[in-house]
């Protein structure tokens, strides 16, 4: 049995909003989840069950409550509940894609450019860079007219390929994955299908949320329900 | 150079004046500030300076220098651009000849003190003469920072990159270092200083020279001194070395191809002559039969006959 | 400094600060800041104007000795020294070789009456460069890089617009590859236009180099552009840090959370 590469142990997570009286809201807790490579363990649960917080806390963007978060990074388990800001900078870099519904767009920097990025970041020249993102986007068939462009005005859907592009160009280890199929029609839906397949079969791990049914019975290794942590009210 | 310190062994030589001008004790505050300044070549001492006779640009900082040295014994010698016929030189010769009972002359060799302003006279400096110059500004860094604490500490701690952003711009604008005069100098490969007022044609004089130079700034309130046999390197970068103003002309009244030139504008119809700027250097040369292209014009005559 | 003692030491933090106090006679300026900065990492500052973010930042760039506390610097992964406990020509020449500091007001980090050509070259001068072409070479390589006009290198800063000065000022601090980069207020006082291409343009420039940075803002946005991670402070206290994307997304302190509620979305 291989080791997991996501370690989640005793996960708790609650908001309390200093600027509304301190109220607190509960969303899971005594939450544990491992994850090997090549499992897609897909998130389960009507929407508010806390999928998303789960997604943002187990990339360090949320700070759990209570709980660890181990990735296995270069060989040795990184909690990002308590690392330091550089050590989960350094993980985010080399070993936890993340891929959002939403591209968060640097100005002036072109398409291409930020899907080169995380090679860049990663140590690989700009010539060996350039044709891997290329790839991608073509892969995904992004307008090449496009690419020169920063993507800011481009459509929803668009934005969202640039963003899987920008994800799938480096072979993280471990990949989460909040909704990238939501706003792509069933073509570029299929692609997407392909890349995460492609990436499972090297070996890599991944959690996600879905909404299409279509999309998780494609790629879900197994489901993992989030509501069953819930909070007792 | 003798010391006469006390009033009373030489006469007051105008009524109600001490010997030199100055009183006994400033001269001290100065010969101390001098001493101190001869001790750490290049560094700026500050110094008490006087209210003089004159006003603060017009050599105040030299005078106090000269007031400071001068003796009966002395001879002193002031040039003014090199000339010794000047209005400012002629009046500060007189005026320690009437205050200091000394003895002046226009020539070079016979000078102990040489006070001057632009100038280190052509004729090599022996290791009996003092060379007094009258500094306008005495910081080599105050064009590009002007906080004194700042440069004082530039000098402390040897920061001199910032000199080198005056050269900088130089060679930038125009291809050379084409800064004429108080070219920046390194003495003793420790102080960065500035030989304020002479052309860099001279700085190369005072690198090992056997005599001593007192550099003072009256409204800056600073003392500065090369000693005899001590290294002045002028500033230059690697790719463009430090080199001094040449002529293609000679000196029109002596002939002299190697001296710092003057350019006269004779009348207005643009004609115009090069002179040496050393009155001196020029008279001698001519003394000794030696004669330039426009020896015999009605300017040199004149000058001929001032040298009698 | 040799090979060995970076090879055994490679992850010390860059500058660390233990304690760190300065007053104004009652006035708190920060109050008992630790914090430590790792090679290549860029920490932003943020809070309201008087919450000590300039205090702090002059404390750290060794302008203003702190009442209490040290901070300390490690230069090329060498012993970290307490740059208090240098002397002060060496602690100038940490600043003047290993650090830089980008003013707020391009004014105050620039010679207003040398070219923009020698503002660049100066820093390399103050390394003992003394090749005029040389330096020349890597002056206009830097105006490029910070996307200036090279026909105007020798212009004098004051013909510039504000934006430009900046990117003058920006070029001067990291032409001598600084380690470490203070920035106040970078983009302060420039209209949004150019606001946008200079964080872009140091966002560039600090990945590129590995750099190390300290930069105060009070504009959020420019924190989540160019900060790795972030400081909250408040009243001289320093009351949240953490992973910028963590503090601006999941704020704890009820500061911090005012602080990030009060932002126009747009």
């Amino acid at each position: 049995m291989t080791e997991p590469v996501i370690r989640v142990e005793n996960l708790e997570k609650q908001f309390i909003l200093h600027n509304a009286d301190g109220a607190r809201i509960p969303v899971f807790e005594n939450l544990s989840l491992d994850v090997e490579p090549g499992e897609c363990v897909v998130l389960a649960g009507v929407s508010g069950s806390g999928k998303s917080t789960l997604m943002r806390s187990l990339y360090g963007n949320y700070l759990p409550t209570g709980g660890s978060v181990k990735v296995m990074h270069e060989g040795e388990y990184t909690d990002i509940t308590n690392a330091r800001p550089d050590s989960i900078n350094d993980v985010r870099r080399k070993t936890l894609g993340y891929v959002s519904q939403f591209l968060r767009v640097i100005p002036r920097i072109s398409t291409l450019n930020l899907v080169m990025q995380p090679l860049i970041d990663n140590g690989v020249s700009e010539e060996e860079a350039e044709p891997r993102a290329r790839e991608l986007l073509s892969l995904l068939e992004l307008p090449e007219a496009h690419w020169d462009l920063p993507p800011a005005t481009f459509s929803g859907g668009e934005q969202q390929r640039v963003n899987i592009a920008r994800s799938f160009v480096w072979d993280y280890p471990v990949f989460l994955l909040d909704e990238p199929t939501a706003s792509l029609d069933a073509a570029n839906r299929e692609r997407v299908v392909k890349l995460i397949n492609r990436a499972l079969e090297r070996g890599a791990a991944m959690i996600g949320i879905f909404h299409d049914e279509d999309v998780r019975s494609q790629v879900a290794t197994r489901y993992f329900e989030v509501a069953d942590y819930k909070v007792a009210a | 150079m003798s010391q006469t310190t006390q009033a009373q062994q030489s006469p007051a030589t105008v009524d109600g004046y001490n010997y030199a001008y100055l009183d006994e004790q400033t001269k001290r505050m100065i010969r101390r500030a001098t001493l101190k300044a001869v001790a750490i070549p290049g560094y700026q001492v500050p110094f008490g300076s006087r209210e003089m006779p004159v006003p603060y640009g017009w050599g105040t900082g030299g005078i106090q220098l000269t007031a400071s040295l001068v003796g009966p014994d002395d001879v002193f010698k002031c040039i003014d651009q090199g000339a010794d016929d000047t209005t400012n030189a002629v009046s500060i010769r007189s005026f320690f000849a009437k205050v200091a009972d000394v003895e002046t002359t226009e020539a070079t060799g016979d000078a102990t003190i040489i006070q001057t302003r632009h100038r280190i006279p052509e004729e090599p400096l022996k290791d009996n003469q003092i060379m007094v110059y009258q500094v306008p500004q005495p910081e080599p860094l105050r064009g590009l920072e002007p906080r004194e604490t700042e440069t004082r500490a530039m000098h402390a701690y040897e920061e001199y990159g910032l000199q080198y952003v005056r050269l900088y711009e130089s060679v930038a604008r125009y291809g050379e270092v084409s800064s004429g005069a108080g070219y920046p100098v390194m003495i003793d490969e420790r102080y960065i200083m500035s030989p304020s007022p002479i052309p860099k044609f001279d700085n190369p004089k005072m690198h090992m020279s056997e005599a001593l130079h007192l550099f003072g700034a009256g409204r800056e309130k600073r003392i500065y001194a090369v000693p005899p046999f001590t290294t002045v390197r002028s500033l230059a970068f690697d790719d463009y070395p430090f080199t001094v103003q040449s002529w293609d002309e000679t000196c029109g009244l002596c002939g002299a191809t190697d001296s710092y030139m003057d350019e006269v504008v004779l009348n207005d119809k643009n004609e115009r002559m090069f002179v040496c700027s050393d009155s001196h250097y020029c008279a001698q040369r001519r003394a000794a039969g030696l004669f330039g292209p426009m020896a015999g014009h009605a300017l040199a005559k004149e000058e001929g006959e001032t040298e009698q | 400094m040799s090979a060995t003692a970076i090879a055994e030491a490679p992850a010390g933090p860059l500058l660390s600060a233990r304690g760190v106090s300065k007053n104004y006679g009652h006035v708190v300026g920060c109050r008992n800041v630790d914090f430590e900065l790792y090679p290549g990492e860029v920490l932003g500052i943020v809070g309201e104007s008087g919450s000590g973010k300039t205090t702090l930042l002059k404390c750290l760039s060794g302008r203003l000795r702190p009442d209490e506390g040290s901070i300390q610097f490690a230069l090329d992964g060498g012993e970290p020294q307490d740059i208090y406990e240098l002397s002060e020509p060496d602690r100038r020449r940490l600043q003047r070789e290993a650090w830089g500091f980008v003013h707020q007001n391009a004014r105050d980090g620039l010679r207003m009456r040398v070219s923009a050509g020698a503002n660049v070259a100066e820093p390399l001068m103050n390394l003992g460069n003394r090749h005029f072409g040389n330096m020349r070479e890597q002056t206009i390589d830097w105006l490029q890089r910070v996307e200036l006009d090279i026909n105007r290198i020798d212009d004098n800063p004051k013909t510039f617009s504000g934006g430009m000065q900046q990117r003058i000022q920006i070029a001067r601090n990291l032409v001598h590859g600084p380690s470490l980069v203070f920035m106040d207020e970078p983009t302060g006082g420039l209209d949004v236009s150019v606001q946008a291409r200079l964080l872009d343009l140091i966002r560039n420039l600090v990945r590129r180099l590995n750099m190390a940075a300290v930069i105060v803002t009070h504009d959020l946005a420019v924190a989540r552009l160019l900060a790795d991670r972030l400081m909250v402070m408040q009243a001289g206290d320093v009351v949240e840090t953490g992973l910028t994307d963590q503090v601006l997304d999941d704020p704890q302190h009820p500061y911090s959370q005012l602080l990030v509620s009060a932002v126009l979305q747009i």
